[in-house]
C-alpha cells in the first residue's frame, strides 16, 4: 500500500505521531544544513573566500550532532512504540537517511579543505568550470531527494535516481581533461589532485543523493530498491 | 517485490485469497465459510488454507470473528443450536463436517487451548494421563513414557519433575497453561488451536509460551488467535487479518507487518484510526 505525507499524523496516539512528525522535520533540518555546507564549500572555493570554508569545516561537528541526535530519536521510537508497517519503514528510512547525509556533510568538509588548500597555493587552477557544473548537478540531486522525502514523492525520488548516470559521464569527462593537464604541466599536479578530489567529493554527494531518493522509494512503497537499475524500476513503480 | 510475489489475501467473493506457501502444504482448507450466531452473522464468506507445519496468526479487533473462526476449526459451534454455518472446512483434504467424522476423534486431532489455564483439579500427572486414559491407555510405563515426552514438549519437565504428584493448582499460571499444553499434545494431536493463550501470562511466562510454539511446529499445525500483534509477528509465520467477520489480508507475516497491501490492514497493525 502507498503511503502519503498524511499518513503517519493519523494514529489513536497523538503522541506518537507527533513523535514521528518530529523525526521528519529533523530530518529535513540535517538536510537543509548538509545542502548548505556544499554550496558554501563549493562557493567558497569559486570565490576564493577561505573564511567561508574555515566555517564549512566548524560546522560539520553540528552535522554530525544532528544525526546523533536523530539516531537516539529512532532508536527511542523502535523500543518503546515497536512501530510496524510504514511506521517502521519511515524509522528505517529517516536512520539510514541521516547515515546519507552525514556522510554528504563530510564530503563538504572534505571540499572546504582541498578548496583552503587551493586558496592558499594562490594558483589559478584548471577544473573550476568543471566544479561549478558537477555541483550545480549534484546539489539540484540532492534538493530533490530531500523534496521526494518530505513529499513522499517516488515520481520525484525516480527523477533523481535516473540522473545519477549523467552525474558519473561528466565527474568521467572532467577527471579525464585534468588528467592530460597534469602531463602536459607537472608543475600543476598538487593543484589539479586537490580539484580532483573535489570533484569526486561532488560525485559522491550525486551518489548520496541517489541512496536518499532509494530510502523514499522504500519509505513509500515498501519495496527496497536498492541495488536495482533504475530501467528496471520505473516498470516495477509503474511510472 | 514481495508484495506482488503472493496473489490477493482480499476477501472477494468468488476468488479466493491465496498465498504461497512455497515449501509448507495445506493443513485445513476452508471454503466459503459463513458462520452466524442467531442470524447475526459472525463470519462470512471466508476462504483460506492454513499451512502444515507452520504457525498461522488470525488477528483483528474485537468481535471481528477470529475466535469464532479458530472454534470452527475443531467444531466446538456444534455444542450451540443457535450457530448456522455453510461453506466447508476440510482438515488434511477430508470435510471435518461429514457423518463419517468422528467429533471426539477430529478434537483429540486438532487440540485446543484457551486464555485461561483450565487444568482440572488433579495431580500434575493424571492432568496429562486423563486423555491417555480416555483413550484406553492403562500400562503405568506407557503413560510415565509418554506424560514425560508431554511435558518435555511444554517445556515443563524439568520445572515438575520432582512434584509431578503434587496438584496442578500449586503451579504458576504460566506453568498452568504449559501443563494444559502438555495434556493437549499427549493425545498427539495434528493441529494445536491457541486462543489467546498468553494474554492472563506476565511477558516472561509469555515468551516461554511463545518460544513453545515456535519449538512445536516441527510437530504439528500452529494456529495462534491473539490480540497482541507483536505476538502474532514474533511467532507467526503467516498472519490473517479479519474484520467484520471478513478476511481482509492474508499474507507471510514478515510481508503483512513490514508492508501491508491494504490500507485497512495498515490501519490497524499501526493503531490508526480506522
Amino acid at each position: 500500500m502507498d503511503i502519503t505525507n498524511e499518513t503517519h499524523s493519523q494514529h489513536i496516539s497523538r503522541q506518537f505521531n507527533q513523535e514521528l512528525e518530529q523525526l521528519k522535520t529533523q530530518l529535513m533540518a540535517m538536510g537543509g544544513l548538509v545542502e548548505k555546507q556544499v554550496q558554501d564549500a563549493v562557493e567558497a572555493l569559486l570565490e576564493g573566500d577561505s573564511r567561508t570554508a574555515e566555517r564549512v569545516r566548524d560546522n560539520d561537528t553540528a552535522v554530525n550532532d544532528m544525526q546523533l541526535k536523530i539516531d537516539e530519536e529512532c532508536t527511542r521510537v523502535l523500543a518503546r512504540r515497536q512501530p510496524a508497517a510504514s511506521d517502521l519503514r519511515l524509522v528505517l528510512a529517516v536512520i539510514r537517511a541521516t547515515s546519507d547525509l552525514e556522510r554528504v556533510g563530510d564530503e563538504a568538509n572534505k571540499i572546504a579543505r582541498n578548496a583552503l588548500a587551493l586558496i592558499e597555493a594562490g594558483r589559478h587552477s584548471r577544473g573550476m568550470v568543471e566544479i561549478r557544473h558537477l555541483s550545480e548537478h549534484v546539489r539540484k540531486m540532492l534538493r530533490d531527494a530531500l523534496t521526494a522525502f518530505a513529499r513522499f514523492d517516488t515520481r520525484l525520488a525516480l527523477d533523481v535516481l535516473h540522473e545519477d548516470e549523467s552525474v558519473d559521464n561528466e565527474y568521467t569527462t572532467a577527471t579525464r581533461s585534468l588528467v592530460t593537464f597534469m602531463m602536459e604541466d607537472p608543475r600543476a599536479i598538487t593543484t589539479i589532485l586537490s580539484v580532483m578530489t573535489i570533484l569526486r567529493a561532488l560525485e559522491r554527494v550525486g551518489d548520496h543523493a541517489d541512496n536518499l531518493a532509494e530510502h523514499v522509494i522504500y519509505l513509500v512503497k515498501g519495496l527496497d530498491v536498492r541495488h536495482t537499475d533504475p530501467g528496471e524500476l520505473d516498470e516495477s513503480l509503474g511510472q | 517485490m514481495s508484495a506482488a510475489s503472493f496473489p490477493s489475501g482480499e476477501a472477494v467473493r468468488g476468488s479466493p485469497p491465496v498465498v504461497d506457501f512455497s515449501s509448507a502444504s495445506s493443513c485445513f482448507d476452508i471454503e466459503n465459510l459463513s458462520l452466524a450466531y442467531d442470524d447475526k452473522p459472525a463470519l462470512s464468506d471466508l476462504t483460506l488454507k492454513v499451512p502444515r507445519h507452520r504457525v498461522t496468526a488470525f488477528i483483528g479487533p474485537s468481535g471481528c470473528g477470529k475466535s469464532t473462526l479458530l472454534r470452527a476449526l475443531n467444531r466446538l459451534h456444534d455444542l450451540n443450536d443457535q450457530v448456522t454455518r455453510t461453506g466447508r472446512i476440510r482438515l488434511e483434504g477430508q470435510d471435518i463436517h461429514a457423518r463419517e467424522v468422528d467429533v471426539a476423534e477430529l478434537r483429540r486431532r486438532v487440540g485446543m487451548v484457551f486464555q485461561a489455564p483450565n487444568p482440572f483439579p488433579m495431580s500434575i500427572y493424571e492432568n496429562v494421563a486423563y486423555g491417555l486414559r480416555l483413550q484406553g491407555i492403562r500400562r503405568k510405563r506407557e503413560l510415565d513414557e509418554i506424560i514425560e515426552w508431554a511435558l518435555l514438549s511444554a517445556a515443563l519437565w524439568d520445572e515438575v519433575k520432582t512434584n509431578l504428584h503434587a496438584s496442578a493448582w500449586t503451579l504458576s499460571g504460566g506453568q498452568q497453561q504449559r501443563l494444559v499444553i502438555a495434556r493437549t499434545l499427549a493425545v498427539r494431536p495434528d493441529v494445536l488451536l491457541l486462543d489467546e493463550p498468553a494474554s492472563a501470562l506476565d511477558p516472561i511466562s509469555t515468551l516461554k509460551i511463545e518460544e513453545l510454539i515456535r519449538g512445536l511446529k516441527s510437530q504439528l499445525t500452529l494456529v495462534l488467535v491473539t490480540h497482541n500483534m507483536q505476538q502474532a509477528a514474533r511467532v507467526s509465520d503467516y498472519t490473517a487479518f479479519l474484520h467484520g467477520g471478513e478476511l481482509v489480508e492474508y499474507a507471510p507475516t514478515d510481508t503483512l507487518f513490514t508492508n501491508p497491501r491494504l490500507r485497512r490492514t495498515e490501519d490497524y497493525i499501526t493503531g490508526r484510526v480506522g
